[in-house]
């Protein structure tokens, strides 16, 4: 079909005799896709981070804190009677003391690294001071080595400073310390952690994540084989399959009866902490998936109500073209194409303005660049949401009657 | 006039009324969505304590390892070791000074029927309370003797004294806590600082704390620490003591300069500290200590969180795409009034009687939408309360002065927007429009 067929020249020679409803228009697809766009590829990557699996098993998980005070506390008893009792209280699966909890924000990092001394290139590391249960309360694989034995477990006392003999790691913090040597035969050798201290690697385990889900090296983590006599204890307890919720406060009220000089506190589900930890992300995704949707209804209303208005303003040089011969579909056409040029420029001016507010966020807030093919698909979007939009009075358009041109408007 | 005004303003709206309610809906959305992001922006940058925070500074010491900077390019550490924060308080060389540091323990009340609960414990020294101008309810802050002597004294929050002493006045009570009996000598009023900018470590929009104790009772009584602990170094040794000793940086310190002769012979003191210091060995990197007053520290902290500035911007361009919209609808309605223009001109009306005349229109869609962008604000920020939860609940409120703001925003921007619409319907020309 030639050009003349679709009328491009008078609809271009009509749209300059009325260029600032046009450029309007053109702006506003251009200023919504940049910011539709930016705003899908935020979304994007937020729900990627949100998606991370942590390792553990979240389902059944919860975990609480017990504080003791007065002179009467002994934190090492108290540690030992609690992990009998909730070990053996039905439906649970396992449970640990624990330090800190994976996902939650806060915990213990050390640097490691693979030859002694000062200055040498070292590795962030998360611990998790865990006794041979870690295994089956966090479900953890051993990958290669072996898991702790009971005779490996040592009790640290508050002030010490060093460090037990063994230790387990996960698998990318092997890869990070020995990047030339394959994971399992990092099982034996030793790393040092305080510049200078001796660690041997006695196993490797698949997977868990390091408390602080914004931390760039999340996988890094290091499980130390021991139980602490803090005043402040936190136990980790994995509930058999679906009975997380019926134990938690039995739980509870064994631990607060069993031992009355401390307090129970910060009980909480691992499924929680995930949901508070990512609470940003979550309500960023829902406040910018919000925004586009309503900023994309607004522009295409807007389409809509200009293109009424210049329906109506024509009616009379419809009714002439009609009576002219030109079909319904080419009164149609005539709008669609119209549309078409207007949106055209308009998303022309949006991958500009897309890319410059991107490379403006990644500037300032240290965001990621864009894809490339965000940009095309961001056209495409904005040119269907324009014809969708002019459909309507387009179709109105054509059911103009050829009498029209006989009228005075 | 106006009146007459009005009166054609409403009969113009009336007569499209999708036309009219499609403008009021844009630009209430778009002022909605900004309001409600410059809302939470604005308090989070909030001055906390706006009459004197050019005279409070934040103390930074670069103690940190002689291989690295504590925080990149070459950044001090954001917190002071046990060393400092004792060696720069006997110095006294301040105008009131304060070292401080977050712990928690455990408070049991002596009633039968209250559990023993967990507190928030700042330690803190007597210059904390006029420096920071904290509030009291009963009694005051402890005397310059108490943080000498390690005296068992405190002062509780409003909260807690509700909680432990039913509300009553309880000064000279005694209140059991981290296992020790203490004195209160000080009841604080409701004390809501956002950002509370005097520890933002572990976050700046923390509450205050429930309990106040001399700075002392960490060492006495061997007290956990709270917020970040950062180490370059181990400790030598083991025990309370060797950490306490240690290079971890745990600590904070504030001191208030009443101008610029009392800050730079602070900072003079500070730097000839520190090269004492490294002639003991300490402080291997170069010089490089820090006062930051109340809103440079603020900054350099960054309490202002990035997506809430993302948010900001991209509600900005979305007002300005409602505005385009209401422009362009604008210009679509005043053209199609084109007829009616022509005879008020050709009857005497002059362009700025039509000037006005359609300005005041435009005017009241921009003050209906104004209204509706303050009922979307409002449920704007109902929805960021929900959506983050209660650590926001100090971020979301609207006073007078945004409400005021959001309505002078949705009126002039409205008016700017019926700028061009109005000046092209008044250059109609009367007899064009007359012929047809």
């Amino acid at each position: 079909m030639s050009s003349n067929q679709w009328e491009i020249g008078p609809i271009f020679r009509a749209l300059m005799r009325n260029k600032v409803g046009a450029i309007l228009i053109a702006i506003q697809i251009a200023v919504t896709m940049t910011i539709v766009v930016n705003s899908i590829f935020i979304i994007l990557e937020r729900a990627q981070r949100i998606e991370r699996d942590s390792g553990i098993d979240e389902v059944n998980s919860f975990y609480l804190t017990t504080t003791g005070f007065g002179e009467n506390f002994d934190p090492k008893s108290t540690a030992f009677n609690d992990l009998e009792l909730i070990r053996n209280t039905p439906g649970v699966l396992d449970a640990i003391q624990i330090n800190a909890i994976p996902v939650s924000g806060s915990g213990w990092s050390m640097s490691f690294q693979t030859e002694p001394g000062e200055e040498k290139e070292t590795q962030g590391g998360a611990i998790y001071m865990v006794d041979e249960h870690a295994i089956d309360a966090l479900d953890l694989e051993v990958i290669a080595g072996e898991n702790f034995l009971p005779i490996d477990v040592r009790f640290r006392q508050p002030g010490v400073r060093d460090w037990p003999d063994n230790v387990l790691i996960t698998k990318v913090l092997a890869e990070s310390l020995f990047p030339d040597t394959p994971y399992q035969n990092v099982v034996g050798k030793t790393i040092y952690i305080s510049q200078t201290e001796p660690m041997i690697v006695k196993g490797i385990v698949d997977k868990i994540q390091a408390p602080w889900v914004g931390w760039d090296d999340l996988e890094h983590t290091v499980l130390t084989p021991e139980i602490t006599g803090f005043e402040s204890n936190r136990y980790y307890v994995r509930a058999q399959a679906g009975q997380r919720d019926a134990i938690m406060p039995v739980i509870e009220e064994a631990l607060a009866s069993s031992n009355k000089q401390r307090i129970i506190r910060g009980m909480r589900t691992v499924q929680e902490t995930r949901e508070r930890s990512y609470r940003g992300d979550t309500a960023m995704i829902k406040i910018l998936s919000t925004t586009m949707v309503i900023l994309t209804i607004v522009t295409g209303l807007g389409i809509v109500g200009l293109a009424s208005f210049s329906v109506n303003r024509r009616k009379k040089q419809i009714g002439t073209r009609r009576a002219l011969g030109a079909s319904q579909g080419s009164i149609v056409r005539y709008f669609m194409i119209e549309n078409f040029l207007i949106s055209t420029v308009g998303v022309s001016l949006g991958a500009a303005l897309t890319v410059i507010l991107n490379m403006l966020l990644v500037e300032m807030f240290s965001l990621n660049a864009l894809d490339w093919y965000f940009v095309p698909a961001g056209m495409i979007v904005l040119w269907v949401v324009g014809q969708l939009a002019v459909f309507g009075p387009a179709k109105k358009a054509a059911t103009i009657p050829p009498a029209m041109a006989t009228r005075t408007v | 006039m106006f009146t007459y005004y009005l009166r054609l303003a409403m009969k113009s709206i009336k007569r499209n009324p999708i036309l009219s309610a499609l403008m009021i809906t844009a630009i209430g959305l778009g002022i909605g969505a900004s309001m409600t992001t410059v809302t939470v922006n604005y308090l989070m940058s909030a001055n906390p304590i706006p009459h004197k925070s050019e005279q409070l500074f934040y103390v930074q010491l670069d103690s940190w390892s002689e291989f690295e900077p504590a925080r990149e390019p070459n950044e001090p550490p954001d917190q002071i070791t046990w060393t400092e924060a004792t060696n720069l308080m006997q110095a006294n060389q301040a105008y009131r000074q304060s070292a401080m540091a977050s712990t928690g323990g455990v408070i049991e009340p002596q009633g039968q029927d209250e559990k023993p609960f967990m507190a928030s414990i700042r330690l803190a020294f007597s210059d904390f309370f006029p420096m920071f101008d904290v509030p009291f309810l009963y009694g005051s802050g402890w005397p310059d003797s108490s943080d000498k002597n390690r005296d068992y004294v405190v002062v509780i929050s409003k909260a807690t004294n509700e909680r432990v002493f039913g509300g009553e006045n309880s000064i000279g009570r005694t209140i059991r806590i981290v296992g020790e009996n203490f004195r209160v000598v000080g009841v604080l009023d409701d004390w809501l600082l956002v950002p509370r900018f005097y520890d933002v470590t572990t976050g700046a929009f923390d509450e205050t704390e429930e309990v106040f104790m001399p700075f002392y009772m960490k060492q006495e009584l061997e007290l956990t620490n709270g917020g970040n602990t950062n180490c370059w170094k181990t400790p030598e040794g083991e025990g309370f003591t060797a950490f306490l000793q240690s290079e971890c940086v745990n600590y904070q310190m504030w001191v208030e300069l009443r101008n610029d002769n009392e800050k730079a012979q602070y900072m003079n003191f500070l730097d000839n500290y520190v090269n004492e210091q490294k002639s003991l060995g300490r402080f291997a990197r170069p010089l490089n200590n820090r006062l930051s007053n109340v809103m440079e520290w603020m900054e350099n902290q960054e309490v202002v969180a990035d997506d809430a500035q993302i948010m900001m911007w991209v509600s900005f361009m979305f007002l300005l795409v409602c505005l385009l919209n209401t422009i362009g609808l604008l210009l679509a309605k005043f053209t199609g009034k084109a007829a009616e223009i022509g005879l008020r001109r050709a009857v005497g009306a002059s362009k700025t009687d039509l000037f006005i005349q359609h300005l005041v229109e435009t005017a009241c869609i921009g003050i209906a939408g104004g209204i509706l962008g303050l009922g979307l604000a409002y449920l704007g920020l109902e929805g960021i309360k929900s959506l983050y939860g209660e650590f926001v609940q100090n971020l979301v409120g609207l006073d007078v002065t945004m409400m005021a703001s959001a309505i002078l925003l949705a009126l002039v921007s409205s008016i700017l927007a019926g700028m061009y619409p109005t000046w092209r319907a008044c250059n109609i020309a009367p007899a064009s429009q007359l012929k047809s």
